[in-house]
């Protein structure tokens, strides 16, 4: 497939199967840099499948992922962080026993960095997510928002052209809340980078992102702006009860 | 009673520092390769007999052994990390990616080999060696009378500690394996030269080894193609009840197993002394119904070496 869609991040077609349960189902989705998109879908939906497949951690069933036009299927993670495309995980997977400097500075320093650039580069995004008096403490003993905030610095590190957060506003408080998304909106002007941000909560994704993504049962019902979003019908019914929610699965299963 | 129990003391250091030793050489390795690494023993047993001239003789003449003692360590050192760096390009690199299983498979078959080879090149009869004699002679210690051998196997295990900590914290590399050994999958992700790190860590854990190869052998005077493995079970014992995976749960986790083998050495009566490893498994499994993942949990926020 030629892309002439130079400069983007792009999801084509990809269908994830785990031992025959189709985790997602012919997905595309295309991010390209200063944009800032939002992925929503209720639990299960399949957002952190296709979060992994962008990230290189999954290999699609079908379909493939390009950057700048040229197909990354078969490479390994890291050289999709080579290549700029970085992430945050919803479980955080920090290194608990380092320290937040070197957290930042693991990824810095392996993505070309020598070891003193790395630590004033460290010290300067780390300052830029409200960490610079935290630097030098064991990252296991951050506690809520810190633990976020460091997942989003090294995700950060290095300068990626992408980065995808997958649900960094995942049980906070409202306030909470605001602060990160006032962070995540910041990146594309800073940091030249576009953003894929995945979320469960509407809200969150609705006051940050220009164009969102709507994922249900692994496949995308509905994508556009956030008042077009809010007011789809198949939105609408994927985030409201079970009957609709089954009436129109049982639909699904018909026409395939 | 005091001096008794300062006596005791001092054997569960000395003991404990040998197993740290050990335990901490299989930890590095564990921690990135994910396999614990069967002829780590045998590691040591290299290092032994790399003091000696190689010959199937009941007499060992010292070669290396017999060279100032700096020399001695770099020699012996250098030795173990040769075979150490040759186990990693023939067994476990071409393994890598396997499963977890296959990578033990291959030490079990790398611990063999490097026990046979010794048994074709130096024979099977025991060899005695006098590595360091005036280490054994006494020093006097708060009233008590310890071994020299005893504080100096103390004081080199506390030494490379202290440097391994250094270099952990303050390296790059150092860094690095930290990261690898906390969750590898995420180093590999973020871009960690693996075979870097893994060869690094297949270094240190030759100069551990190295180091507890001299110790051990001055302690018992006496060289045999099988006198690691005791060691290496004793120590992959210590990493398990420390928390494998956890640098520090190893050492910690080698001093309490050698305090239980101290402890049950002079308590045990007469009859029963000869079942100390027994005792010694019970307490252990003891220990794990107590912390299945061990008394510091590996990936825990708590400590870190």
């Amino acid at each position: 497939m030629v892309d002439t869609q130079a400069g983007a991040l792009r999801a084509h077609n990809v269908t994830v199967r785990f031992q025959g349960i189709t985790a997602i189902n012919e997905v595309s989705l295309s991010l390209e840099p200063g944009d800032i998109r939002g992925l929503i879908g209720p639990n299960g939906a399949g957002k952190t499948t296709l979060v992994n497949v962008l990230s290189g951690l999954e290999t699609p069933s079908c379909g493939h992922v390009t950057l700048d036009g040229r197909s990354l299927q078969g490479r390994p993670p890291h050289q999709f962080r080579r290549r700029g495309i970085a992430r945050t995980f919803q479980s955080g997977r920090l290194f608990g026993e380092l320290t937040v400097a070197e957290n930042v500075i693991v990824p810095a320093v392996n993505l070309g960095f020598t070891s003193r650039q790395a630590a004033a580069h460290a010290r300067e995004l780390l300052a830029w997510v409200n960490l610079a008096d935290k630097t030098e403490l064991i990252a296991g003993i951050l506690a809520g928002t810190d633990n976020r905030r460091l997942g989003i610095a090294r995700a950060l590190a290095a300068n990626p052209r992408f980065i995808l957060l997958d649900e960094p506003a995942a049980g906070m408080s409202e306030i909470e809340c605001e602060e990160i998304t006032r962070l995540i909106t910041a990146i594309p002007q800073t940091f030249a980078a576009g953003v894929l941000l995945i979320d469960h909560n509407m809200e969150v994704v609705m006051r940050a992102c220009e164009r969102i993504h709507v994922l249900d049962s692994g496949r995308m019902i509905a994508e556009g702006a956030p008042a077009e979003v809010r007011s789809n019908q198949a939105v609408i019914s994927a985030y409201l009860g079970i009957v609709v929610t089954g009436q129109r699965r049982r639909v699904n299963v018909d026409a395939a | 009673m005091m001096p008794a129990m300062l006596q005791y003391v001092i054997d569960a250091l000395s003991l404990g520092s040998l197993y740290a030793l050990t335990a901490l050489g299989i930890g590095l390795l564990f921690g990135v390769l994910r396999v614990i690494n069967f002829a780590h023993g045998d590691f040591i047993s290299v290092g032994a007999y790399a003091l000696i001239v190689p010959s199937a003789n009941a007499l060992a003449v010292l070669y290396v052994g017999a060279l100032p003692w700096p020399l001695v360590l770099l020699l012996t050192a250098m030795s173990v990390i040769m075979v150490a760096i040759l186990s990693e390009l023939m067994v476990f690199r071409p393994l890598r990616g396997t499963t977890p299983a296959t990578l033990m498979i291959g030490s079990f078959a790398l611990s063999f080999i490097i026990q046979h080879l010794l048994l074709m090149i130096y024979g099977s009869r025991p060899k005695a060696v006098n590595l360091w004699p005036e280490l054994t002679t006494q020093v006097n210690l708060l009233g008590l009378r310890v071994q020299k051998l005893q504080l100096a196997t103390v004081g080199a295990t506390a030494m490379l500690l202290g440097a391994l900590t250094l270099l952990l914290r303050t390296t790059r590399t150092g860094v690095e394996l930290r990261a690898a050994a906390e969750d590898y999958q995420m180093a590999r992700m973020l871009g960690i030269r693996a075979n870097t790190v893994i060869a690094g860590a297949l270094a240190l854990s030759g100069l551990l080894a190295a180091t507890a190869s001299l110790l051990y052998t001055a302690q018992s005077g006496i060289l045999s193609y099988q006198m690691g493995v005791p060691l290496m079970m004793f120590a992959f014992i210590s990493t398990v009840v420390g928390g494998l995976g956890n640098l520090l749960g190893a050492v910690v986790g080698a001093f309490v197993v050698a305090a239980i083998e101290v402890i049950l050495q002079a308590t045990l009566s007469d009859q029963l002394r000869p079942f100390r490893e027994a005792f010694v498994f019970v307490l252990v499994i003891a220990i794990l119904l107590w912390r299945p993942y061990g008394i510091l949990e590996a990936h825990s926020s708590r400590e870190r070496v």
